[in-house]
């Protein structure tokens, strides 16, 4: 009999990766289903290139680093890791974007760093760092919701615009975005950044169509979809709860407190949590087990930092939104936070007891 | 090998002050965003060393080996003057781009480094040659990092050329594509991390290769065992 010493976590579970990974993706349908209602069939598009370029790329270097490809194919993270790229870009980018960034992505920042278990950075937040500093235009070129769309745009414009820069009537993607006025409509988070420089209060800004019931018109109900799907991660035990809420409760804090000292300048913390990517980030994205903290302290901490890390760069950086930043620098920080957060060891007196 | 040779060896593969002893990596990454300005800073750092290992060399024996280190750095600092004045009255254009990189030299740490493990133990001769070939070593892989670079950020081959040539290197400039987006990245810092990273790997992997095929596998035989372990 051989007693198989393994470092904690000692808990046993029954799910393997690839059931995880299913679980994950699967949880993530709604959230694709309202986003793709709202702003267009890109988005399946946008999931097929990102799912193909991951396996291709992740067969490649796995038959470079001559490993067992089916094995690793099969455990599906490659399939998360290009889902969470191609929600978290535009529907209507070109597709050379999503390509570029998932083939970045899972060759360089998975599997040069040793594969699944040993990246130090979220390859999707990493990928989606790379495309918006190299490509801010594109990066950043999201259709208004479909109700306050001007020009309309079926399933084969997608398709167009996506492989041809042109939707089928031949609109181009900025001549998509704009209203009536012929003026380009902006994502709300950026309408907002953009006018409360400009002077504006946040209540004038807020009068603009691309705003609705409490956040962005559309964006209120795909972050609503992606935190049903976190829920449910959350019941089947995919996830803990640590990260989520300390992502969603620093977020609200600090905006709460801004909000109360000067409600004219800034967003209200119920605004914060329902726009851009908050939810998808902090259910999907935050909760990484590879790169995320792993001690239970760590994940409080994490989780804060994030939080206040996408406050600060929502409210006073130069991007409208700052999840993968934020994930980053928050990755960045695991291996100090872990070091300073290790659990006391059964037996052990804690640290000043005599 | 003959003594020369292997000078040659160092400088330019084996011991390569970029590649290997990742000295002056400040200047390596900060510059290379075209072939022209690494190239400039390449050939400024070259003749930085070579001007540095002659004059070490020389005054090798008058120095106290107590003050010698201070002695090269004035000897350093000197040099690099002259060569940022003789740029600034030749290649303005060049020394406007190149900036604050020129003078920076002087913290090169090639610069002290072969002055101290090289220059100032060896002949005049010995000396000045190898100040070229870890010269002309560094330059190299300023010259890969920025053509690669320039390629992938901007589509270019050579672009201002005529800045560090003159005006009739105009037409060494190479556009290899147009596209819409550039990619910025490989012209941000960032990028000459990523590049750098893979040249080291590249290089690796080539002395990698070489060494399987020199040393080819010995075959172990081996025995099956006869005899019978006596049990005592």
């Amino acid at each position: 009999m051989s007693f198989k010493i393994a470092s904690s976590p000692h808990q046993h579970s029954q799910k393997t990766t690839a059931q995880l990974m299913k679980l994950v993706a699967l949880a993530a349908i709604p959230g694709i289903a309202v986003q793709a209602y709202f702003f267009g069939y890109g988005v399946f598009i946008q999931l097929l290139l990102a799912i193909l370029t991951a396996w291709c790329s992740e067969a490649a270097v796995l038959a470079l680093r001559s490993k067992k490809i089916k094995v690793k194919l099969l455990d599906h993270s490659a399939l998360v890791t290009a889902l969470l790229l191609a929600v978290a870009i535009p529907s209507y980018a070109p597709w050379w974007l999503v390509v570029i960034g998932t083939a970045f992505a899972i060759i360089v920042v998975k599997q040069l760093y040793g594969g699944l278990g040993n990246n130090l950075f979220n390859p999707a937040m990493a990928a989606y760092v790379l495309l918006l500093v190299s490509f801010p235009l594109p990066m950043t070129s999201w259709l208004p919701a479909s109700p306050v769309q001007h020009i309309p745009v079926g399933p084969l414009d997608a398709v167009c615009a996506i492989f041809t820069d042109f939707s089928c009537s031949g609109y181009s993607v900025s001549q998509l975005r704009q209203d009536a006025d012929g003026i380009s409509m902006a994502t709300p988070l950026d309408t907002l950044k953009t006018d409360l420089s400009q002077g504006y209060t946040t209540a004038e800004s807020m009068k603009k169509p691309v705003f609705g019931w409490l956040s962005g018109e559309g964006w209120f109900w795909v972050n609503l979809a992606y935190l049903l799907g976190g829920l449910f991660l959350l019941q089947q035990k995919v996830i803990q709860w640590r990260i989520p809420v300390a992502v969603l409760g620093s977020l609200f804090a600090c905006s709460l407190l801004a909000w109360l000292i000067s409600p004219d300048t800034n967003a209200s913390p119920l605004f914060q949590l329902f726009s851009g990517a908050t939810m998808l980030a902090a259910f999907f994205i935050a909760t990484d087990p590879v790169s995320a903290s792993t001690t239970e302290k760590g994940r409080l901490v994490f989780g804060a930092l994030i939080g206040v890390l996408v406050f600060v760069i929502r409210s006073y950086g130069g991007y409208p939104d700052a999840f993968a930043f934020a994930v980053m620098l928050a990755n960045m920080a695991v291996p100090l936070i872990d070091y300073y957060t290790q659990p006391r060891t059964y037996g052990h007196k804690p640290k000043g007891a005599r | 090998m003959n003594h020369y040779q292997e000078i040659i060896r160092q400088g330019l593969w084996k011991n390569n002050p970029g590649l290997v002893q990742l000295l002056g990596l400040c200047p390596l990454l900060a510059v290379t965003t075209s072939l022209t300005s690494a190239l400039g800073l390449g050939l400024a750092t070259m003749l930085v060393l070579l001007s540095t290992n002659t004059v070490v060399s020389l005054i090798r024996n008058y120095v106290p080996n107590e003050i010698r280190i201070p002695v090269f750095v004035m000897v350093i600092a000197s040099v690099v003057t002259v060569i940022e004045l003789l740029m600034h009255a030749f290649m303005y254009n060049l020394y406007q781009a190149l900036g604050i990189f020129i003078p920076l030299i002087v913290t090169n740490c090639i610069v002290i480094g072969r002055a101290e493990a090289y220059a100032s133990k060896n002949a005049v001769l010995p000396a000045a040659f190898d100040g070229l070939m870890m010269g002309t070593g560094f330059a190299l892989v300023l010259c890969t990092l920025g053509a690669v670079r320039e390629v992938i950020g901007a589509g270019t081959l050579f672009a201002g050329a005529d800045l560090l040539l003159g005006d009739w290197a105009t037409v060494l400039t190479i556009h290899l594509y147009q596209a819409d987006h550039q990619f910025l990245l490989a012209i941000l810092p960032p990028g000459a991390f990523l590049v750098m990273g893979f040249l080291i790997a590249g290089k690796n992997a080539i002395d990698a290769r070489a060494a399987a095929k020199a040393k080819p596998v010995e075959q172990k035989i081996s025995r099956a065992r006869v005899t019978q372990v006596s049990a005592q």
